[in-house]
């Protein structure tokens, strides 16, 4: 073997790998981690969060915002204290409504901004006081049949 | 790094004062290995532009004595000079500085197999000087010549037969112009003709460049046609020495049995045991 | 009460012969790290090694990754229907080649491709003395032999595992939406808002380093430590792929318990 035709197999092997890395990094990832560099931190205190994890999306609008940076519990209210880290591009209101959805029936949690009409805008480090819980199933269901045997008994 | 004068011209290989004109001296040198000794008290002398001839039965320490003096393995004791440089008190840049000034024919030539003969000659130049390409094919087709390859330029050493090969490989020890070469069984596994063609390359290899060689062998009667003073070694001692001359008509039982390739003699046939009646009654009760 | 004695002692010199090779083997990589500088200078050695360990390993690895990515499509759309989210097909192909089957497949087969070739050709030239023959001509045989095959391995490595996911996630791609007929678009969408390039890409891609660098150190002081004989060569060989085999999936689970835990 030639130094020649050695030379282009092994540039040819490295030229495959780095497509194949780029493939990976641009066609099948995303790089929502990445370009979200510039961002700033705000928080959020919930009753319950249901099943929420850290780095799970922040979206407004079905947009995805920012990602949940950290979650602790706060002994002192018993409150859970969401940070988020949220895309420097984008500000929101004073008002703005902070609600814990599911994507789908049974999918992820994720955290919806929903802003309000304030001049205000938030910066980093504000927190979010206007908030929803997430729905947890069982509460619902059972809240559900709560009404339903109250309207059966109250005809009575 | 080094330039064409670190090549080693011939006839001054060395620019140190001539006085001492033993290159290679060897002072009870003893040698352990896992306990159990190899070499018990070697003393020897390798004077300048000899051919020297390390001689005994398989197994005696003769390859151990080789790789003392190149470095490879330290003493338990005593001292190896090459060159007024004490070996076995070198650090291991020095040792490699020694024996850029050393070749080593080695007994089955350990050619670098995924290299061509022209590149395993290549080898030590390409390694240690900064010469031209063109300089280096000059030197590399020169010393080809010299052992009767040059056609065998192109080919991988597996297709090579024995001898070639052994001749691949000398032709690569010596490319540095060595001032010491050292031969580690280099007729082992020979035809006659290979047998004979090796040694006379080595006789004039030798006087060619002005260089010194040690070669350990047990094939007395090739080594007493070329070289110029023979050591026997048995039991890691040195047990009879002399020049060809002296050797041949030596008295010396040891070197007779040798010279003559007896079957029993100061080399026992049989390794020590307990007599063999009682080791046999022995068994019967057991 | 000597009967007793006896497999104890068994046991503790098998102890002691275990961490007497490991710190051999620390020390070994010690030496390999220390030489690396003035020996990747001479680039074209592990250009060399680059395409002993790396091109020729191509092929096995594009295979092997392609029918892992097809297996997945069948098995992941099998599963995934029945709880009528098919279109995740993509994200489960991704990931699962990502986070796990890509890294780890390849540097198995990587190990008993090219680690065993590694082993092979180091210990055969210790057998015939060539390692000696290159001491003697004062050329360190750490700096010439090991270290341009010890980076050769490292640098293929990632490269091909890169390589293996691509692959799979192609094959993937085949079953699930040419053959069976998902959505082509939901296909990809779905996997490129699951798969985060630092968290999925960016981790599996050091795990492949990491087994990299066993797979290779592995297979070079294997080779360097092999009995020289044809008898020691051949072991050495089993002994690269076995340890490699157990170093892999072990850091696997150190890695992954680093790398991937709490979150989802």
């Amino acid at each position: 073997m030639s130094r020649t035709t050695l030379d282009l197999w092994v540039g040819f092997f490295v030229a495959l790998g780095i497509a194949a890395l780029l493939f990976l990094a641009l066609k099948v990832g995303s790089f929502t981690g990445v370009h979200m560099d510039q961002t700033y931190q705000l928080q959020a205190k919930f009753d319950n969060i249901g099943g929420l994890k850290a780095r799970g999306p922040v979206k407004s609008a079905g947009v995805v915002v920012g990602r949940v940076s950290d979650i602790r519990f706060d002994p002192e209210t018993y409150e859970a204290v969401v940070s988020l880290s949220i895309d420097a591009r984008y500000t929101f209101p004073k008002d703005t409504f902070a609600s814990i959805y599911t994507s789908g029936l049974l999918g992820d949690q994720y955290v919806g901004l929903e802003p309000g009409g304030d001049e205000r805008k938030l910066a980093a480090g504000d927190t979010i006081f206007k908030t929803q819980s997430a729905v947890v199933l069982e509460k619902l269901v059972s809240q559900f049949l709560f009404n339903k045997a109250a309207e059966g008994q109250d005809p009575k | 790094m080094a330039g064409p004068d670190e090549l080693g011209r011939p006839g001054v290989p060395f620019p140190l004062p001539m006085s001492c004109d033993n290159l290679v001296q060897i002072d009870n040198l003893q040698f352990d290995y896992g306990g159990k000794p190899v070499l018990q008290g070697i003393n020897m002398r390798i004077p300048r532009g000899k051919v020297v001839a390390i001689m005994g039965g398989s197994g005696c320490g003769k390859t151990t004595l080789l790789r003392c003096i190149g470095g490879q393995l330290r003493p338990s004791a005593g001292q190896v000079r090459v060159d007024g440089a004490v070996v076995n008190e070198m650090s291991q840049a020095q040792i490699y500085a020694l024996r850029r000034r050393m070749g080593m024919l080695f007994q089955f030539g350990a050619l670098f197999t995924d290299l061509s003969v022209f590149d395993n000659v290549a080898f030590p130049l390409r390694e240690h000087t900064d010469l031209p390409e063109d300089l280096v094919r000059d030197l590399v087709l020169m010393k080809l010549q010299a052992v009767g390859l040059r056609g065998a330029r192109d080919l991988m050493p597996n297709s090579l037969s024995g001898g070639m090969a052994r001749r691949v490989a000398l032709a690569r020890a010596v490319a540095l112009d060595p001032a010491l070469i050292m031969y580690d069984e280099p007729f082992t596994g020979l035809d006659p003709i290979s047998l004979g063609v090796i040694g006379q390359l080595i006789r004039r290899l030798n006087d060619a460049l002005g260089a010194t060689s040690i070669m350990v062998t047990h094939d007395i009667q090739e080594s007493l046609l070329i070289v110029d003073y023979i050591y026997f070694i048995s039991g890691g001692r040195v047990v009879a020495e002399g020049t060809p001359e002296e050797i041949r008509h030596s008295t010396d039982p040891f070197v007779h049995q040798f010279v003559q390739a007896e079957a029993d003699g100061p080399v026992p046939f049989h390794m020590p045991a307990p007599p063999f009646a009682q080791e046999l009654m022995g068994g019967a009760r057991g | 009460m000597a009967d007793l004695l006896e497999p104890l002692c068994r046991l503790g010199s098998q102890v002691v012969e275990r961490i007497w090779r490991l710190g051999y083997a620390s020390r070994f990589f010690v030496a390999v790290l220390l030489n690396s500088g003035a020996a990747l200078r001479r680039y074209p050695l592990t250009l060399r090694e680059i395409w002993f360990s790396g091109v020729l390993s191509l092929i096995i690895i594009l295979v092997s990754g392609l029918f892992v990515g097809l297996v997945l499509g069948m098995q992941g759309y099998e599963i995934l229907q029945r709880y009528g989210s098919a279109e995740q097909l993509g994200t489960m192909v991704a990931l699962s080649l990502l986070r796990e089957l890509g890294p780890v497949v390849a540097a198995l087969l990587f190990a008993s491709r090219a680690g065993s070739a590694i082993t092979a050709e180091i210990g055969l030239m210790k057998a015939t003395e060539q390692l000696k023959a290159m001491d003697m001509m004062a050329v360190d045989p750490v700096a010439r032999v090991v270290v341009p095959r010890f980076w050769g391995g490292v640098i293929s490595m990632p490269l091909l595992a890169a390589m293996f996911s691509s692959m799979g996630i192609f094959g993937g791609w085949l079953i699930g939406v040419v053959v069976i007929g998902v959505d082509d678009g939901s296909f990809w969408s779905q996997m490129q808002s699951a798969v985060d390039f630092r968290y999925d890409v960016w981790n599996g891609i050091l795990k492949s380093l990491v087994f990299g660098v066993a797979v290779s150190l592995i297979a070079v002081f294997e080779g360097y430590d092999s009995a020289p004989t044809a008898e020691g060569v051949s072991r050495a060989i089993t002994r690269t792929v076995v340890t490699s085999a157990l170093a892999i999936l072990a850091l696997d689970f150190v890695l992954t318990s680093f790398m991937f835990r709490g979150t989802s």
